[in-house]
């Protein structure tokens, strides 16, 4: 799995969040909003068959080794640092890396998990069955990777409980607790990786807005959510966790600068300079145009919406729509009244959903 | 644990290096066969000498080419001797192909037991 593309995703949604519903003439990306509503729907729907099914696990339940899944001896906790990284190996497909950690590590069932990603027992019970030979036939080793390998390991670790996390985030939450219960052993295990507590903070404040994210099944814009439905026990624990992240290591990786990013958004009054530096610096790791565009985005609402449409001018990212909206949107800002008018258009031929479609003919039709 | 790394190198890149890039990604390739947990291979010769029999019914097949109807064919292999799958990818990770745009499969050999191996 592409970690970089995952982060570049994430902070897109992040932004897209901050956005209001409707496009107020002052905020430029509101579509990106109707877009992260329609996937927050599908996951209401998604979770809604796993429900009350999912039973979380307590930190010292006994966890089986990967020999062992499908029996019930207690092995030693201890080995739940090995476990992990085995069950995460890259020699093996990102869904039995996650079907793996889920039943090893997270105390799923294995029906509990097929639930989860909507495949039958049976295909489950293949997938894990599969992954478990391949880890016997092949040697996958059982332990933490020697330093050399620690980086790229530890990614792929971070990665499947992020992708856990992302699969339960705005619905029942089961799968985002697990996720969470998974951040909050490896940041006691690792102690010393600044891009664990990262992800932890990540998962926390984003968890925190949970209650107050989605009401009615819809997606609220973090704008417009009821700031008291937020768990201010997760915002401080994500704030903790930030820190913590932060007194570790001056160069941050793509989690780190995803919590500070999520914990600057979270502010009554955000600091868009910031947010555009801290977008940069993710930009420079993760070479991703996406993030770019966030980035041009945050400098826009910081007050430079000369500099923003240069920033978006120099992407690649061709028939992207969310570009083309974003330029349109700088140019009417900006008063070029034609070209933004090219831009809504060639932005509506691209517009995915009837919502966006909506909200940019709305767009044009003011011009 | 052993495994076989069988090589496929991306079509025309070895041929296509200088002279002297040609001898130093060689001796790279000997380097790695003369690493103690290397218990063994070869370098193929081109793709198009290859000639492949199969079943045809009353009588087999006899086909020129290569079995696989792909680009990119198997031009070598290493059978490696190692502790475990990490062990085998870092050394698959310093084959030459890799970097040349090719790609090295890693898979461990069936195990045979002592008794019946000759």
């Amino acid at each position: 799995m592409d970690l970089a593309e995952e982060a570049a995703q994430e902070a897109f949604a992040i932004a897209a969040e901050r956005w209001p519903r409707d496009g107020s003439p002052q905020h430029p990306v509101a579509w990106l909003v109707a877009t992260g509503r329609n996937r927050a729907i599908d996951l209401v729907r998604r979770e809604r068959t796993l429900q009350h099914k999912t039973r979380l696990l307590k930190a010292d339940q006994p966890v089986a080794s990967v020999d062992e899944l499908d029996l019930d001896d207690s092995t030693i906790p201890d080995e739940r640092l090995e476990l992990i990284f085995t069950c995460c190996h890259p020699a093996l497909a990102v869904e039995a890396q996650v079907a793996l950690t889920l039943r090893a590590l997270g105390g799923l069932t294995t029906e509990e998990i097929a639930r989860a990603f909507l495949v039958s027992e049976e295909t489950m019970k293949r997938r894990l069955s599969r992954a478990k030979a391949k880890i016997k036939l092949t040697a996958i080793p059982f332990g933490v990777p020697a330093d050399r390998l620690l980086p790229d390991r530890l990614a792929a670790v971070l990665a499947v409980v992020y992708l856990i996390f992302n699969q339960g985030y705005p619905g029942r939450g089961d799968l985002a607790a697990e996720a969470i219960r998974l951040g909050r052993l490896l940041a006691e295990l690792m102690a010393d990786e600044p891009e664990v507590h990262g992800l932890l903070a990540l998962m926390l404040l984003h968890d925190s807005r949970r209650e107050a994210r989605v009401v009615d099944g819809q997606l609220v814009p973090l704008a417009e959510q009821d700031r008291s439905h937020h768990d201010q026990a997760k915002v401080e624990a994500g704030h903790a966790a930030l820190a913590q992240a932060l007194a570790l290591r001056p160069a941050a990786g793509p989690y780190v600068l995803q919590a500070a990013i999520a914990s600057l958004q979270a502010e009554e009054e955000i600091d868009w300079d910031e947010v555009a530096v801290l977008y940069e610096q993710l930009e420079r790791l993760t070479g991703s145009p996406v993030v770019a565009l966030n980035r041009a985005v945050a400098v826009a609402e910081a007050g430079e919406p000369e500099r923003a449409l240069e920033l978006v001018d120099s992407l690649h990212l061709g028939d992207y729509r969310y570009l083309h909206s974003t330029r349109a949107e700088l140019l009417r800002r900006l008063g070029r009244r034609e070209e933004a008018r090219a831009a809504f258009e060639r932005a509506l031929g691209l517009a995915a959903t009837e919502p966006e479609r909506r909200f940019l003919a709305r767009r044009l039709a003011t011009l | 644990m052993k495994y076989a790394l069988l090589i496929f190198p991306k079509p025309g890149s070895h041929e296509a290096l200088a002279e002297d890039q040609y001898e130093s990604v060689n001796a790279e390739y000997w380097a790695l066969r003369e690493d103690s947990r290397c218990l063994g291979g070869a370098h193929l010769q081109p793709g198009d000498t290859a000639t492949t029999v199969r079943y045809g019914g009353r009588e087999n097949l006899i086909i020129d080419g290569p079995y696989a109807d792909t680009k990119e064919v198997l031009g070598g292999y290493y059978v490696l001797d190692a502790s475990n799958l990490d062990e085998a990818l870092e050394f698959a990770q310093r084959v030459p192909a890799v970097r040349l745009g090719g790609a090295v499969e890693v898979r461990p050999l069936v195990e045979v037991p002592v008794e019946t191996a000759h």
